[in-house]
């Protein structure tokens, strides 16, 4: 069940012997994700939490059949790593690095084009089908196997909105974090495209914050799309314009990407669009 | 990090983009000496990191070196949205028939440089984009392939240029382009691009901005930085770790990750309050940076009370509370506070703060309320 990760995955953490890697390994081992291999250049033939590391992605997916890479490496490395799991075959590449330089995140995706891979983030807190498989950073316990499926551009406040949920005891089909930077490999309506075909996915929450016009894309793609309903939560109405707020992407330049436009466009195609992130548990329930 | 125009046009002039043959001085007598070696008259410019400089009477013109001294007397030292002016660029004055906007940007949609270029220049392009949209034309660049000739042509074509003016704008836009990507920056933009009386194009103002996370290529670039872009207390929070933004509310929020802390600003308004600063400690901060963010927000006078919003992933709720007990020894206030720390270790966390008898709420909306009550008093 879900979309993207399950007990189908079978995962490659590339920088697994750094402190992030090797932590977050354990945590993803623990919580039921099938962790198949390790990468770090130089580090081959080392173990990691039962795990064999090898020197390049290419080797550890002849080896191990991985089908999907989680990114913990630096972020000046961040772009070529990227390139080089998609290079090698895998199918679902998840960084979860923060401050990749965005010109290199534009020759990344250039060169992502043509290959058959999909890229979620830079700078996200991965994925969960819960029950299933872990792929990130997000704390397992607060999820609950279950039909929403919630996509965001942020960490932390996803946490906020998948524990009202659980308090409710609805649980998720599969929460993605997309990540808060200008250029990330899947954005809101690849996600909504994969949850309105998940037969799985009753009803889907969207989280979204200031910057750019994805939210306004994907309240578009609602309108043409989306026979599931969506509620949506949009962070940063207090934010002033010009100034960056965290995220790369989360700004609001030239009066465009203001958390009101956003809403307007949600709510005008009928979207329900929360005050707070935890009544986003009460309208999801709402709606069942 | 932005550049100032002088830093900008320099950048630019080195990838063949023509640009006025001033001077940076920081004293009357500096701006006097450079005129006097331009000759005629000259605009005297302040360097500050904002926009409005002309509106706000940081751009003037003088006719000769002497009411180029005086001017500068005027301009250096003078407040412009809150920042001083300590240096001023001297430019020849250009002889103006027209003005064309250039600028270089990503674009988030198609995940690529876009050109903008307005014939409509002189103005902010905001404006424009809003007034008389048409008039704005787009050029998607690959990153690969980088500018084609092609481009640079259709796109001077497009701006109503003809003539020995296609080959020079060419020129130009391919080495602001250029400019962009060796850079690393997020914009690089002239306003204007002028016509010049002897039929030339000339940049006679400039800008870039750069990416942060991108400076590490460039030690060079980096040492540009004005510390007057960013306040004192964004400064320290900068070098140590955390993103922080003064507001000019009254509650103080500290919050873990970008997305929360914007989510908790807008909570603590919808009860009425006004939140002081947006400040993520970012993932798994110790009691140190906790202790170091506290004090940052305490520099703030206005602020009345503080809110907490700790949801523990890779952030230990413990760490949290010991770094706020920390700093509270070390700065020792009489501003009130509520903390709510959910997640990761977060028993031990309420725990430590409880022997301390240090208020906390359990629900964001019950801390947001607390905190708003607290500011006003109550």
């Amino acid at each position: 069940m879900g979309i993207l990760v399950g007990k189908n995955t079978r995962l490659v953490v590339q920088g697994i012997t750094g402190r992030e890697g090797a932590f977050h390994t354990q945590q993803m081992i623990e919580y039921g994700t099938n962790v198949v291999a390790g990468v770090t250049p130089g580090k081959g033939g080392e173990w990691v939490h039962g795990v064999p590391v090898f020197d390049t992605v290419k080797e550890a997916v002849t080896a191990t059949e991985a089908n999907t890479s989680i990114i913990y490496v630096p972020a000046r490395f961040s772009a070529d790593a990227i390139m080089e799991a998609a290079d090698a075959g895998i199918e679902l590449v998840v960084c979860i690095t923060e401050g990749v330089p965005v010109l290199d995140m534009a020759r990344a995706m250039a060169y992502l084009a043509n290959k058959d891979v999909r890229l979620i983030g830079p700078n996200c807190p991965g994925l969960i089908t819960p029950g299933e498989a872990k792929v990130g950073i997000t704390p397992g316990h607060i999820h609950l196997p279950g039909n929403v499926g919630l996509v965001s551009r942020s960490g932390t406040l996803t946490y906020e909105v998948v524990q009202a949920l659980t308090d409710k005891g609805i649980g998720q089909s599969t929460a993605v974090g997309i990540g808060g930077d200008p250029i990330i490999g899947t954005k809101f309506i690849d996600t909504l495209k994969l949850f309105e075909s998940d037969p799985l996915t009753d009803q889907v929450v969207l989280i979204g914050e200031i910057g750019g016009t994805d939210e306004q894309v994907a309240a578009q793609f609602i309108a043409d799309h989306m026979s599931k309903p969506v509620t949506a939560f949009i962070a940063g109405r207090t934010a002033p314009p010009g100034k960056r707020m965290g995220h790369a992407g989360a700004i609001i330049q030239g009066g465009e990407g203001t958390a009101d436009e956003k809403i307007r466009a949600l709510e005008a195609v009928g979207v329900k669009v929360a005050e707070l992130p935890t009544q986003v548990a009460d309208i999801v329930a709402s709606q069942m | 990090m932005k550049l100032h125009e002088y830093q900008s046009k320099r950048i630019f002039a080195k990838y063949g983009v023509p640009i006025p043959e001033g001077e940076v001085a920081t004293t009357p007598a500096e701006a006097r000496e450079i005129a006097h070696q331009i000759g005629g008259s000259v605009v005297v410019k302040s360097q500050v990191l904002v926009g409005g400089r002309g509106k706000a009477g940081g751009v003037k013109v003088a006719k000769d070196a002497d009411e180029a001294e005086q001017l500068a007397k005027q301009i250096l030292g003078m407040d412009i949205k809150g920042l001083t002016v300590e240096k001023v660029l001297i430019d020849p004055t250009a002889d103006i028939r027209d003005e064309i906007y250039i600028g270089v940007v990503i674009d988030r949609a198609q995940q690529k440089p876009v050109i903008i270029a307005s014939a409509e220049g002189g103005v902010e392009i905001e404006i424009v984009a809003k007034e008389n949209p048409d008039a704005i034309k787009r050029v998607a660049v690959d990153p690969v392939f980088g500018l084609m000739n092609f481009q640079a042509t259709n796109l001077a074509y497009d701006l109503g240029l003809k003539g020995h003016y296609v080959g020079q704008f060419t020129k130009i836009i391919k080495g602001l382009y250029q400019a962009f990507m060796d850079t690393d920056a997020s914009l690089a933009e002239i306003n204007p691009l002028v016509v010049t009386g002897d039929e030339q194009l000339l940049a006679v103002d400039g800008k870039i901005v750069l990416d942060d996370n991108a400076l590490y290529k460039h030690p060079d670039l980096a040492e540009m930085r004005d510390i007057q872009e960013e306040s004192p207390s964004e400064r320290e929070a900068r070098l140590a770790g955390l993103n922080f933004i003064k507001l000019d509310g009254e509650i103080g929020c500290m919050v873990n990750g970008a997305g929360l802390a914007m989510a908790t600003m807008d909570i603590v308004q919808h009860f009425g309050g006004s939140p002081a600063n947006f400040l993520d400690i970012g993932g798994g901060a110790n009691a140190e940076k906790v202790a170091k963010a506290l004090r940052i927000i305490l520099q703030d006078p206005n602020v009345k009370s503080i809110l907490f919003n700790i949801f523990g992933g890779i952030t230990r709720c413990d760490e949290v509370a010991k770094g706020i007990l920390e700093a509270l020894k070390q700065v020792p206030t009489d501003v009130p506070m509520v903390a709510r720390l959910v997640g990761t270790n977060e028993e031990e966390g309420q725990k430590i703060l409880a022997e301390a008898n240090f208020p906390s709420a359990t629900s964001l909306s019950d801390a947001a309320q607390q905190a708003v009550a607290l500011a006003k008093g109550a």
